[in-house]
């Protein structure tokens, strides 16, 4: 029986952000360059940026992690996702998302993600820890 | 009133929301555009991750220029959006953008463009639309995000060599 292709993970983000994440999640876990690759949509039209995220989508599932929820990345990761069925997206991304992810990558799909969403949502926090129980009240206008 | 005209192929993402959102406080954006008013699902995706205060609305170019002077008339602050000048072009034809100021924001590299700022690279189809613009009264100047330098239509259809 056949193991399934772990998932490859693209990071595309503004300016220098997804080169400065991946080398930091490279230099935390050791994982492989080709797991995790980083893009920036500095200068690249919707177009070419949509092109450079196709031609490093992987063999098997990819998730598009995306800094932004809209914006250039999120749309042409979105974008992507309906052409692809393999392509999932996973936006407003943070460091303990995507060391889960290069952890985790070999986990089918449907299993992947949910850990994935539970671990961001979860990694969000402040000190002192008190000020979280104003989150849910506090109107930022 | 329409408080920005602004060429971006990008349309709406983080600098117009953010860096001139907070600068000129929007209540809408327009996007002037025939593709995609006709393509609910990309409406969707652009609107995604909008500010609650601001709203997202799609119009081709023959509706925009009918709801222009309507636009301009109203309370609301609204940010106009063209993917490309030839759009931007067709909406000011007949002098209908006359003496407002169109903002060059984003046009990246693609073949048989050459650079003319960071943000602007134009062909020579570009730049012919660019001239047709500013003959039909619009006012342009190039600027990513408002506290940058404003660059002028001359430089713009210039030498290109000013890719500082």
């Amino acid at each position: 029986m056949n193991e399934p292709t772990p998932a490859r993970g693209i990071l595309l983000a503004h300016g220098a952000m997804a080169q400065g994440v991946v080398d930091a999640v490279r230099q935390i876990t050791g994982v492989e360059e080709d797991a995790l690759v980083p893009l920036s949509n500095r200068g690249l039209s919707p177009a070419s940026l949509a092109e450079e995220v196709r031609a490093r989508i992987g063999p098997g599932p990819t998730v598009v992690f995306t800094d932004l929820q809209s914006g250039s990345c999120g749309f042409a990761a979105r974008t992507l996702a309906r052409e692809f069925p393999d392509v999932v997206v996973i936006s407003g991304v943070n460091l303990p998302v995507l060391l889960e992810f290069v952890m985790s990558r070999d986990l089918p799909i449907d299993a992947l993600v949910p850990r994935l969403l539970a671990k961001g949502r979860a990694a969000i926090g402040c000190a002192p820890s008190e000020l979280e129980a104003h989150d849910r009240v506090v109107s930022r206008g | 009133m329409i408080v920005l005209y602004r060429v971006d192929e990008r349309l709406i993402h983080g600098q117009v929301v953010v860096g001139w959102g907070n600068q000129l406080h929007p209540d809408r954006i327009i996007v002037v555009d025939d593709d995609l008013a006709a393509s609910p699902w990309e409406q969707d995706l652009y609107a995604i991750g909008l500010p609650p205060r601001l709203e997202a609305v799609f119009a081709g170019v023959t509706e925009a220029r009918a709801r222009l002077a309507g636009w301009r008339a109203e309370p609301l602050r609204i940010i106009l959006l063209t993917r490309d000048v030839e759009t931007m072009r067709r909406l000011a034809e007949d002098g209908a953008l006359r003496g407002e100021e169109v903002n060059i924001g984003g046009i990246h590299h693609a073949p048989g463009r050459m650079a003319v700022l960071p943000y602007v690279y134009l062909s020579d189809a570009e730049r012919l639309q660019m001239q047709r613009l500013a003959q039909d009264g619009a006012v342009i100047t190039a600027r990513d995000l408002p506290g940058a330098r404003r660059v002028g239509i001359d430089q713009l259809l210039g030498d290109g060599s000013d890719t500082s």
